[in-house]
Order: C-alpha cells, then sequence, then structure tokens
C-alpha cells in the first residue's frame, strides 16, 4: 500500500457519496409528483435498458478471433429457446451459464 | 420478514452466481494490492457498484487525487442517474426502506425489480428490500471470500458471470411478451449498437445511456399511444359494472 489508509478510505468515502448521489438524483429532483415526460420515460426505460445491458455484458466478445462469438452465440440461443419452451427463468438461467462454462473451458478451451 | 426471504430468494439465485463470481476476483484484486478482508467489506458495503470497485482497485494502489476520484466515479455510473426514474412512486411509500433501495439500486436490482412481483400473501415492500439486501450480501460476501481465501480456490469458474448475461436476456424477452409496444427495447439495441460503433465497448454506458434518453424522447408520441398496459382484472370489472349501470 503505497497511500496511507486514512487517504485510502477517504478515496472510498468519496466514491460511495458519489454513487449514492446519483442513484438519489431521480427522488431528489422529483419531489412533489412526477412530471408527465418522467413518467414516460420511467415506463419506457426497462426494456430499453435490458438490451444495453445485454450488449455491455457482450461488449468484449471478439468475431474476428477464435472462437468467433460462437460460445456465447450458442449459449444466448439455448438461453431464448429454453426460457421461450418453459418459462422458468432459474432453468433457463442455470441451463445456460453450465452451457457457457463448459463451451468455454471444454470445448473451445 | 422470513416469508419475505423465502419468496425473494429464487429470483436472486442468478444474481447469487454472478456477484461470487465477479466479487471473489475484486477482493483478489483487492488483496494483491495491499488492502485486506476488512477492505473488502467496507468498500461492497458502501460502494456496491462492480465497476467503480475494480477501477477503485487501481486508482488506491496508486492514489489519485479526491476530485479526481469523484469524476472518475461520475463518470462510470452515470446510468445510475436514471434507473430511479422507473420506481420513484414504488419507492415512495416505503418509509425507512426507500432509503436502502434507493443506494441498492444496481444493474442487477433494477433488472429484477423491473420483473418481479411478490406471491400473493407476502408484503411487496417487504419483498423487494428482501431481493435488494439478498444482492447486497452475496456481494459483500463474494469480495470477502475473495480477498481471504481468492488465491486458495481451485474451481475453475471462468464463465460464470454468464449468469448475469442470461439473467438480462431472459427479462428482456419477458418485457418483450409482457410490453404493449417493442419499440422502446430495438431502440435500446439501436442506440447501444451506435454507442458502441462510436465510442467502443470501454466507454459504452455514458452514450448509449444518453442515446436511449434521445431516441426515447424523440418517439414519445407513437411510444406512449401503444404504451398502454392492458387494465388490471378488478379495474377492467369496475369498467363493466359502471356500463351496466349506465
Amino acid at each position: 500500500m503505497s497511500i496511507s489508509p486514512g487517504y485510502a478510505f477517504l478515496m472510498v468515502v468519496v466514491m460511495s457519496v458519489v454513487i449514492m448521489g446519483q442513484r438519489a438524483t431521480p427522488f431528489f429532483l422529483f419531489t412533489k409528483g412526477t412530471p408527465k415526460a418522467i413518467d414516460y420515460i420511467g415506463q419506457a426505460l426497462p426494456p430499453a435498458v435490458m438490451a444495453m445491458l445485454i450488449i455491455y455484458c457482450l461488449k468484449n466478445v471478439s468475431l474476428t478471433s477464435f472462437p468467433f462469438g460462437l460460445p456465447e452465440f450458442l449459449s444466448i440461443a439455448f438461453v431464448g429457446i429454453v426460457h421461450l419452451w418453459k418459462h422458468n427463468n432459474l432453468i433457463s438461467i442455470l441451463g445456460g451459464t453450465i452451457l457457457y462454462m463448459f463451451l468455454i473451458q471444454v470445448v473451445f478451451s | 420478514m422470513k416469508k419475505a426471504i423465502k419468496a425473494a430468494f429464487p429470483h436472486t439465485i442468478p444474481i447469487l452466481l454472478g456477484y461470487l463470481s465477479i466479487g471473489i476476483p475484486f477482493g483478489l484484486l483487492l488483496e494483491n494490492a495491499g488492502y485486506n478482508a476488512l477492505w473488502a467489506f467496507f468498500m461492497s458495503l458502501v460502494i456496491f457498484s462492480g465497476s467503480m470497485q475494480y477501477l477503485a482497485v487501481g486508482m488506491m494502489a496508486t492514489g489519485l487525487g479526491l476530485v479526481e476520484v469523484a469524476m472518475m466515479s461520475f463518470l462510470v455510473n452515470v446510468r445510475y442517474m436514471f434507473y430511479g426514474l422507473s420506481f420513484i412512486e414504488r419507492f415512495s411509500k416505503m418509509g425507512w426502506k426507500k432509503y436502502y433501495m434507493i443506494f441498492a439500486l444496481t444493474d442487477e436490482t433494477y433488472s429484477l425489480l423491473c420483473s418481479v412481483k411478490a406471491p400473493k400473501g407476502v408484503d411487496e415492500d417487504k419483498f423487494i428490500l428482501c431481493i435488494a439486501a439478498l444482492n447486497h450480501s452475496y456481494w459483500i460476501v463474494g469480495s470477502i471470500i475473495g480477498a481471504l481465501a481468492g488465491s486458495l480456490i481451485t474451481f475453475n469458474s471462468a464463465g460464470m458471470d454468464f449468469a448475469m448475461t442470461a439473467l438480462f436476456l431472459v427479462i428482456f424477452l419477458d418485457q418483450w411478451r409482457d410490453y404493449p409496444t417493442h419499440i422502446p427495447a430495438l431502440l435500446g439495441i439501436a442506440a447501444t449498437l451506435l454507442a458502441l460503433f462510436i465510442f467502443g465497448g470501454e466507454n459504452l454506458a455514458l452514450p448509449a445511456m444518453l442515446f436511449i434518453l434521445i431516441l426515447l424522447f424523440i418517439g414519445r408520441t407513437p411510444i406512449q399511444k401503444r404504451l398502454v398496459f392492458q387494465p388490471l382484472q378488478d379495474e377492467k370489472e369496475t369498467i363493466q359494472m359502471e356500463q351496466e349501470v349506465s
């Protein structure tokens, strides 16, 4: 540790305060009822954010070098098909994760 | 409360896998940077953000001005400023629990709250509080395990973090089925891909979030017209009764 524990502590506090402030921003801004435009954003946002998070998770996958995103593609297809078929979050997610681990550790290692 | 924990736990299992698989390496990195498990506990308790804490390891190893730390934290997590928009109403009636819910609104907790409902007979407020607190505890425990014993773990967990991708995908599919319009989902894909091509993967979140908001505002009129959810059963009955009366 090249910096003092006191200073490291301060760094953590600063990060914590900034992030808490960000998470609380909408609640500070709209204390007296929400404008219609904000209601609309709040409703329309979740599917758009899910799309963003999925792509965010996959941002480091390379399509031009081995294994060309195949483990991700196969696992995602598996999750999608099983989910549309069984409608059970746990089965889809656990199954997809086990498949993905098998693919990157054994098949495409 | 026991009932709420029991009802919430199954929904959080994917997060348990995901948080352990990114929390443990975080604790290990932190330990290697010279900070013990107590630090891992403290950071996971008060920051509760994966991307931030990974960045923090580097910053705390070499030291950095507090203003720079604040700026980095802000830029890495701008998306958090918008998650609350979906829960202003829902959290407002929760009393003291509201403050914890706001603090614990991570990507994963946000996603779960968008998709789950308390089962019958379980208090909705307690249910979502348990979801947030369980997720938080997984994150704390994961980072402590990493700091204490990360180097002893021989189980090959590579790829376990795919649980998070799968979770987001499953919620995306459910929303695709339940939402009266697919435009917001499609705009989300378009906006994020656009941000990816222009800014690359490293700085994806901020521009993607801004593009999403801009596109949602541009498309407000047609989206809002279609964004009318089917009235709930009792509302339908009330409407029917009113019609019969008249």
